[in-house]
Order: C-alpha cells, then sequence, then structure tokens
C-alpha cells in the first residue's frame, strides 16, 4: 500500500486487508495519525476516543484471522456526524446544550456499521442541530476546509466532509436536511449521497426536521458510497417512517446498470446567482454524459421559486418541536439559579441554544401558532406536494437530473454573516428533501483558485441503483477523485 | 329564576396494554419511580416513537362498543405545551381527526327505590381519541421530582357532548363507561391508580333557555362520588353566584373531595396555544373494515343488554339483574350456573349468587376466581332443594361447608345427615298434634285468623324432627289438623 494510506478508497483498503497485507489495526493507526496531524488545522471533529477505536480494530483483525470478516467495511475507519447516537460516546449536536452528554444507545445506522464490522471512529463538527451550511454555527468553534483553511468545508454535516478530505478517516456519515450532505460534498471534494426518505433508519438521530432528516454517506468514490449505503439502508422497526424494501447489492448493481441514460437539466437551477465557473463544470460534465449517448433533455420544475420558502417554514416547524425536549429538566444544559421551572426552561435554552438555532425555533412556533397554521405550514404542505409533483412529472421523461450541488465554491469563514445569504447556498438541494428523492454529489473539477466543484444528480425514489450508476459513469472518466488537498 | 345545568365530561382511561403507546417498554403502575423508561420515554436525542398496535386495538373495540363512527385512518399530532411531566415537550395526540366520532353512553338514573329500575337515557359522545400520558410530579419542600413510569401508557380521551343536566347523570355516565371499558377489557377503571379520570365542564342557563352559559371546567375530581359532589358543589356555586348577582367567569377550579370546596386554577386568558401539527414521525395507520369486523367480534354484549336479557331469557327480577350483569365475570358466572341447573331453576341459582356467594366472598375476602364455590355446586345445590332432597335450611349449612370445603352439595348434605328423612305421615302428624296441644295460645290465635301464628307451631315440629321434615308438609298437615279441630 502507498504510505498515504489515509487516502485510500475503501475497496482498494478492503482488498489489502482480506490479502492480509495490511491490519484494521494498522489501518486505524494511520487514520488515528493523520486526525492528530490535521486537527490544529482542519477541527473536523469534536471528540474521538482512540482506544475505543483501536480495540474495535483489533477485534476485526482477529475476525479477520479466524476467517469470519464480516465484509467490505470490516475493519475500515468512519467517522460518524455529531448527531447520530453512539452508545457511551458524546452525542453533542455541536450544541453547548448538549455538550455533556453521552448517549446510552446506538442509532439504528450506528448498529448496522457495527454489524459490518467497520471501526467507528470519533463524533464529528457540524453546524449546531445540523442547522446551517457552513459548519459555522458550532458551539464548538467551525471546521475548516482541507481545500483552503480560511474557507468553510459547508454544512452542516462539514466535519464530515472535511475529515474526509483530510484524510481523517476513509468514509463518514451526515445527515442531510436540506443538503447538509451533499452541499458540503460538493464543497470539499467528495462524494455525498442523500438517500431516498425512509431508505435509511432515523432511530438515533437528532431530529432536525424530521419530516428531511436523512443519514447519507460520504465517501472517496461512488463504489465506496455504494458500500457503506448497502451497509446502513433497510427497514428499521424503531423508525415509523422507514419503508419496508428490499435492498439491492449497490456495489454488484454498478457493474449491470450501465445506460445509456436519459438525463434532465432543470432550467430553472441554471438561473441567476450560480457561479459562471460552476455552471460550466457542470456543463462539462452534462457534455460527457452526452457523448456517452446519454439523451439529455431540458425540464421544467415550475415550482421551483417556492423550495426555499417552503422549506423554511415546513424544516423549522418541525424543529420547534423536536427542539422542545432540550430544557434541562432531565438531560443536557441546565441554566443555574433559576427561580421557578419556567425560568428554569427560559435560561437553559437560553444559554444552550445558539442564535441558529434560536432563530429557528421561533420561526417554526411563529408558523404553528393559532392563527397562522393555515396561512404558512398548511399551504407549505400543500406546496411541497407540487415540488414532489414537478420532481415526479419530469422522472416521466429522464432517468434522472442533472444540476449544480451549490451556486457558489467554498466561501471565506465569516463571510457569510447574513443568515438569507446563507440559506441561498441551499437552492439547488432543498427541493430534493422536499420531493423525498435521492440525490447525490460527485466531484467534477476545480475552480481557478482550487476549489472543489460538485455536480448533484437527483434520481427516482429508491433507485439508487441506477443514479450511483450514473455518478460512478462520470467518475469513472474523470480523475478528480484521485486529487487530495496539500495539508 | 330557575336554572338548568349543562354538563360535559372529559374522561382519560389509561388502555390496559403490555407496552407503552410509542415503545416496547412495560406499561404499569407502582413500580420504583423512573424504571419503565428507555430512551422513547425520557426524549432521549434521537428517539422516536412507534405505534401500539394493541392500543389502537383496544379504542377501536371501546368506539364499536359506544357506537362510535370509526375513522378510516389514524392520524397523529403533536400538542406542544412546556410541563416537566411532558419528556418531549410535546404530546402525541389527536387533533381534527379522532378515532372515534360520536357514539353514546346508556345511564341509569337512580330509581324511586333500590329494588326499582330507574330511568334509562342514552348521553351523545363527541369523540373519543387515542394520546400518550404523561409523567407524575411530586412536589416535595423545595424540590420538585419527576417520575416518567406512566409517562407514553396509552390514553383514551372520552369527551361527552355537554347532555348532563344533574350531578346524579354525571355518576350514572361515569358508573356505566366505566363498566363498559371493564367489560370490553380495555381498562382496569382504577380511580386510585388514576387508570380513571374525570373533568367536568359545568355551566348553568335559565330553564328554556337554549344557548349554553359560561362554562367552568372542574378537575380533580379523584373518585365517582367526588365527581357526583363536585358537580353538585359546582352547580350549587354558580347559581348561588347569579343569585347574588354576579357573574360566572371561565376558568378551571379546582375540587377538593375532601372539604368538598374548590377553588380557581387558571382562567381563560392563560389558555395555551398548542400549536397542534401532524406527527412526522408516525405515518397514518388505515383502519379497514377486515380490522375492524375482527375488533367487534370480540366485543362483549354490555352489561344493559345483558340486564334486558337476563329479565327476559331467565325471568329474573331487577333485584338480581342489577347485581348480576355490573361484574362481567359474576354475570358470567350466573350464566353458567343457570346453565347447569336446568330451566325454571335460574331465579333459585340467582338468588344463591347474589344473597349467599357474595356475602361469603366478602366475609371471606375471596374473589370469583378464588372461591370453591364452583357454577356446578351451586346448580347442584339448587336441584337439591328443587328435588326435595334437603330443605332450605339445611341448603344454608350444606353452603356453608361448600364454601369451606369445596366438596360437592350432595356428598355434604349426606355426611351432615341433612337429606330429609323418607316423610312417616304417622310420626309427623304425631308431632303436630303435640305441637298444637303444647301450644294453646297460637293454635287459637291462628284460628281467629292470625295467619303468622302457624310459624309458633312449626318450630316445635321441626325441633321434634330434627330439622330432617319436609316444611311443605308439616305446614299442610298442621293447617288440617288446625282446621279439623
Amino acid at each position: 500500500m502507498s504510505s498515504e494510506l489515509f487516502y485510500q478508497p475503501i475497496t482498494a483498503l478492503a482488498a489489502a486487508l482480506a490479502e492480509k497485507k495490511l491490519t484494521a489495526v494498522e489501518l486505524t493507526q494511520a487514520v488515528i495519525a493523520r486526525t492528530k496531524a490535521t486537527e490544529p488545522r482542519i477541527h473536523a471533529f469534536n471528540s474521538h476516543d482512540e482506544a475505543d477505536a483501536l480495540a474495535q480494530a483489533a477485534a476485526s483483525d482477529a475476525r479477520r484471522a479466524a476467517g469470519q470478516s464480516l465484509g467490505a467495511l470490516d475493519g475500515i475507519p468512519i467517522a460518524l456526524k455529531d448527531v447520530i447516537a453512539v452508545r457511551n460516546q458524546p452525542l453533542t449536536a455541536s450544541s453547548k446544550m448538549l455538550a455533556n452528554f453521552v448517549s446510552p444507545y446506538d442509532a439504528g445506522v450506528t448498529e448496522k456499521l457495527r454489524k459490518a464490522g467497520a471501526v467507528l471512529w470519533g463524533r464529528l463538527n457540524c453546524d449546531e442541530f445540523a442547522m446551517g451550511s457552513s459548519t459555522e454555527n458550532s458551539a464548538f468553534g467551525p471546521t475548516s476546509n482541507p481545500w483552503d483553511t480560511t474557507r468553510v468545508p459547508g454544512g452542516s454535516s462539514g466535519g464530515s466532509s472535511a475529515a474526509l478530505a483530510a484524510g481523517s478517516a476513509i468514509a463518514t456519515l451526515g445527515s442531510d436536511t436540506g443538503g447538509s450532505i451533499r452541499q458540503p460534498a460538493a464543497l470539499c471534494g467528495v462524494v455525498g449521497l442523500k438517500p431516498t426518505y425512509g431508505l435509511v433508519s432515523r432511530y438515533g438521530l437528532i431530529a432536525f426536521a424530521s419530516s428531511l432528516d436523512q443519514i447519507g454517506p460520504f465517501a472517496r468514490t461512488v463504489e465506496d458510497a455504494a458500500i457503506v449505503l448497502g451497509a446502513i439502508a433497510g427497514h428499521d422497526e424503531r423508525d415509523s417512517t422507514s419503508f419496508k424494501t428490499e435492498i439491492p447489492d449497490y456495489r454488484a448493481a454498478l457493474a449491470t446498470n450501465r445506460g445509456p441514460w436519459k438525463l434532465g437539466i432543470p432550467k430553472e437551477y441554471f438561473a441567476e446567482g450560480l457561479d459562471p465557473e460552476i455552471a460550466q463544470a457542470v456543463e462539462q460534465a452534462i457534455a460527457f454524459y452526452k457523448a456517452q449517448g446519454c439523451e439529455i433533455r431540458e425540464v421544467s420544475l415550475p415550482h421551483t421559486q417556492y423550495c426555499l420558502d417552503t422549506y423554511y417554514v415546513i424544516a423549522t416547524a418541525e424543529a420547534s418541536s423536536n427542539l422542545a425536549r432540550y430544557d434541562g429538566i432531565r438531560y443536557g444544559h441546565r441554566a443555574a439559579g433559576a427561580k421557578d421551572v419556567v425560568d428554569l426552561y427560559y435560561q437553559s435554552r437560553a444559554e444552550g441554544f445558539g442564535a441558529e438555532v434560536k432563530r429557528r425555533i421561533i420561526l417554526g412556533t411563529y408558523v404553528l401558532s393559532s392563527g397562522y397554521y393555515d396561512a404558512y405550514y398548511l399551504r407549505a404542505q400543500k406546496v411541497r406536494t407540487l415540488i414532489r409533483q414537478d420532481f415526479l412529472n419530469a422522472f416521466k421523461e429522464v432517468d434522472a437530473l442533472i444540476t449544480p450541488t451549490s451556486p457558489v465554491p467554498a466561501f471565506k469563514l465569516g463571510e457569510k454573516a447574513d443568515p438569507l445569504a446563507l440559506y441561498l447556498c441551499d437552492i439547488y438541494t432543498i427541493g430534493v428533501n422536499l420531493a423525498g428523492l435521492p440525490a447525490i454529489s460527485v466531484p467534477c473539477g476545480f475552480t481557478k483558485s482550487g476549489l472543489p466543484i460538485g455536480t448533484q444528480i437527483i434520481g427516482q425514489p429508491f433507485r439508487e441503483s441506477s443514479l450511483l450508476a450514473i455518478a460512478r459513469a462520470y467518475e469513472q472518466a474523470h480523475s478528480w477523485s484521485t486529487k487530495h488537498p496539500i495539508l | 329564576m330557575n336554572y338548568e345545568a349543562v354538563i360535559g365530561l372529559e374522561v382519560h382511561v389509561q388502555i390496559k396494554t403490555q407496552s407503552k403507546m410509542f415503545t416496547r417498554v412495560a406499561a404499569g403502575y407502582g413500580h420504583e419511580p423512573n424504571t419503565l423508561t428507555d430512551p422513547v420515554v425520557l426524549a432521549l436525542p434521537g428517539a422516536l416513537p412507534v405505534m401500539n398496535h394493541a392500543a389502537l386495538d383496544a379504542i377501536i373495540k371501546a368506539g364499536l362498543l359506544l357506537g362510535c363512527e370509526i375513522a378510516p385512518v389514524c392520524k397523529w399530532d403533536r400538542k406542544n405545551y412546556f410541563y416537566p411531566d411532558s419528556p418531549k415537550n410535546y404530546q402525541i395526540s389527536q387533533y381534527d381527526q379522532p378515532i372515534c366520532l360520536g357514539g353514546s353512553v346508556e345511564i341509569e338514573l337512580p330509581g324511586a327505590a333500590r329494588n326499582l329500575m330507574g330511568e334509562h337515557k342514552n348521553i351523545p359522545l363527541t369523540r373519543i381519541h387515542l394520546e400518550e400520558d404523561v409523567g407524575k410530579l411530586n412536589h416535595e419542600d423545595h424540590d420538585s421530582l419527576v417520575d416518567y413510569n406512566r409517562a407514553g401508557t396509552p390514553l383514551m380521551e372520552i369527551v361527552s357532548d355537554p347532555a348532563m343536566h344533574t350531578a346524579d347523570e354525571a355518576y350514572a355516565y361515569l358508573t356505566s363507561l366505566r363498566a363498559t371499558m371493564i367489560y370490553g377489557g380495555i381498562s382496569d377503571c382504577d380511580m386510585e391508580k388514576g387508570q380513571l379520570r374525570c373533568d367536568a365542564n359545568i355551566s348553568i342557563r335559565p330553564v328554556g333557555e337554549t344557548k349554553l352559559g359560561t362554562k367552568v371546567e372542574l378537575k380533580n375530581l379523584n373518585s365517582i362520588s367526588f365527581v357526583r359532589d363536585g358537580i353538585a358543589h359546582e352547580i350549587k356555586r354558580q347559581i348561588g353566584l347569579m343569585e347574588r348577582g354576579g357573574t360566572i367567569v371561565q376558568e378551571t377550579r379546582d375540587y377538593d373531595g375532601q372539604t368538598g370546596t374548590s377553588q380557581s386554577l387558571r382562567s381563560k386568558e392563560m389558555a395555551h396555544d398548542y400549536r397542534y401539527f401532524p406527527d412526522p414521525d408516525l405515518m397514518p395507520v388505515r383502519v379497514d373494515e377486515p380490522w375492524k369486523a375482527r375488533l367487534r367480534a370480540e366485543c362483549p354484549e354490555l352489561p344493559f343488554v345483558k340486564q334486558r336479557r337476563f329479565a327476559e331469557q331467565y325471568q329474573l327480577p331487577y333485584t338480581l339483574t342489577s347485581v348480576l350483569v355490573w361484574d362481567r365475570e359474576l354475570a358470567d358466572y350466573f350464566e353458567e350456573t343457570a346453565q347447569l341447573a336446568g330451566p325454571g331453576k335460574a331465579q333459585a341459582a340467582g338468588n344463591w349468587i347474589v344473597n349467599d356467594l357474595l356475602r361469603e366472598l366478602t366475609a371471606a375476602n375471596l374473589t370469583l376466581a378464588t372461591s370453591r364455590v364452583r357454577p356446578a355446586h351451586i346448580a347442584g345445590l339448587v336441584k337439591l332443594v328443587e328435588a326435595g332432597t334437603i330443605f332450605t335450611n339445611a341448603a344454608k349449612e350444606v353452603f356453608i361447608e361448600m364454601a369451606a370445603t369445596g366438596d360437592q352439595p350432595d356428598v355434604i348434605a349426606e355426611r351432615k345427615g341433612l337429606k330429609a328423612a323418607p316423610t312417616d305421615t304417622n310420626e309427623l302428624e304425631q308431632w303436630c298434634r303435640d305441637a298444637i296441644a303444647g301450644n294453646a295460645k297460637s293454635a287459637a290465635e291462628f284460628r281467629a285468623g292470625k295467619e303468622g301464628a302457624i310459624n309458633a307451631l312449626k318450630g316445635p315440629v321441626m325441633k321434634a324432627a330434627k330439622g330432617k321434615a319436609n316444611p311443605k308438609l308439616v305446614d299442610e298437615t298442621l293447617r288440617r289438623l288446625l282446621a279439623e279441630a
């Protein structure tokens, strides 16, 4: 193996482990060493537990030695966004509110990764309660983009994208409510997949907006993403919104699913506000597919202009209720010196939550208020149906849609102080969540100043196999995923 | 001016399920604080609710028993409010689409006397919905402690129309509703354990007025008697207030059953905005016809229906049916006994059960299930008496022995020598003559028309016969001899 083990994809590492050219302990040590070397500049992690990771790695090696390997992920260090519960590890949502909280249980995906033999490595920084697009809203300080440490890694799963880009994990998990996997993947030059709503269990995922949240993988390659998705997907009876569906072998499907495909280009996604370098890179990706014999069609998603408004009504309404449990009574931050129980709520929540979280709780409380419910929440739900219908109509004509992932490349830390400017970072990703669709962001080049660019491919519900195959066709013909930041 | 009260009741009934409403942890009462908890009950970060189908079954069954319309879809909403007994700071409930709509509760008002049936009425229901119970706060000197054992227990809210007018009606409504829930196996409805809780909405208006007056909500009615007393007190309070020229304010009042007084808890201005919205964590559940049909098949006959049937089928008097039908186990026990005893013996069986067995159970602190006396025992006893094998006085003795030993009645009668002796008419006639001769005063009184005087003559006869004489024959013989002389 090359000296840069930590930059290898899962496929290569799994082969080396299987051939006994490498041990899980060696791999984990390499990732730990890399993390220690880069963290002072990146700050992708909220916490990590070396001893625990090495013990898991040793157990993996023992399994392999006994001929009981659990498959491609056995022994692969995977780090999780700090909104996904890992038994006996901190679970903070990057909030002061949960700074001292340790989860007594594993999330559904955590259990599944353990069953696949993955080495669970570290709790990844994010925007507080996954609310944001830059990871600047973390109570524990921002994460830096490994390609330019003066810039943001995107968000809210910025720790997940930055750790992967920096080589501090072999794959990571994030959560995506309005683009929180795809946008940071684009900004950090890695693959990020948001699965169909209901494909991956939300049990043990700290809820931001229940009807939009979905856990998904960050990986170096599309094939790696397929492997991780295969491990975490599937029905979980502890999540009523989890879908009962057969989980295909996503990795095997990559080989059989070869196109050519009919691809749609939603015209509303190439309008004002799109960075010209990104527009150019995405157009080149489209040209590639055309050259491969794919039929390219312009399609229209006429309700796109309402996505942002609809999202900020539904997501904040759900969040205002989901975050009510953080009250300082049973766990989490409790203010000192409260006069009575109401004062305890006020003070604990005033101290425990950051500005963006409070802003969204207030917004959400407002839109659900008596007298406003019909005008905001109910109307937003109706528009949401129209937005979903737009996509389903488009899918009558095409197999998938290609768009930019983010309108802008990684911006400077502190650059977007206006919340609305930040909200606009998600204009190409939010519709997918409202419609419950799967979508992937794949690296498709760099700006002149060397910042990664991602293109988003949007698929049909539960057709992740096809989505991954389309992404894989592009990736195989390009070398973006072999480029790494100099750190 | 004459006033009429208008009363509506909101009754919360805990559903008897193994596990809680939205998680697998056990539901129960009387456990160490905070032991019936898990990440879902405690609302830990990342925990999600999963609906308990058994609870939905139970409420649909309750709805079917009460004649409600069952909604085709069970939809969940969040009721948002902050209070430490509510771990999520929202309660999962049903807002605009309750699972049961309409329906009614049949009630019986007190009769003119205990042994007379009172008037029956149907009190219409507005709705029944399903939700989760909250935890319990225990206030100490300077601290409040929360016990989440109760949190998440499946809870039904049964809302009546404002259709009752007296405290007696409310009392009868609760009694009937409770019996229905117990009959259906839906809840044990033990008010001391909080399995049934009642709030009352009370207003008054001049008789003849159709508009509703300002309502007051009465809370903490901890027993069915307190419900009656509390409502009676509130009606009196409101009428008194009106008569003194006061105004009734919309408020919630707390009734103290010990002192028989109430005080204001909060006024309407402090009412919450619960910000209801559909719970995105729970998918609506379709309730189809086969599902309802399965539950309909499990619905038992309700007490009043049973009472009418018992009166007709077994020719039982009200005094018996009114005791037998309210406990499903007792009613079943009676029916089994009546079947075993055979045609024409049901009333005798009912008398034994109501008069002797129930007294015996109370005295011995037993239940129907733990008593040695089974329906076959009573049926056997009834048959022995009807056949003239033993007489009533002896039968009472047999019953006591049956309860003590569990032996069959004929075995006991044999063992204790209580079976009627074969009647020697000569001997009996002699005993009767002796009794008449020895009690001339009573004999004279009987002849003079004092019917009861004959009983004074029976005693000596029975004594001479050592209790084994056929009372009917004794009576006949005495009358014949008294007429002769």
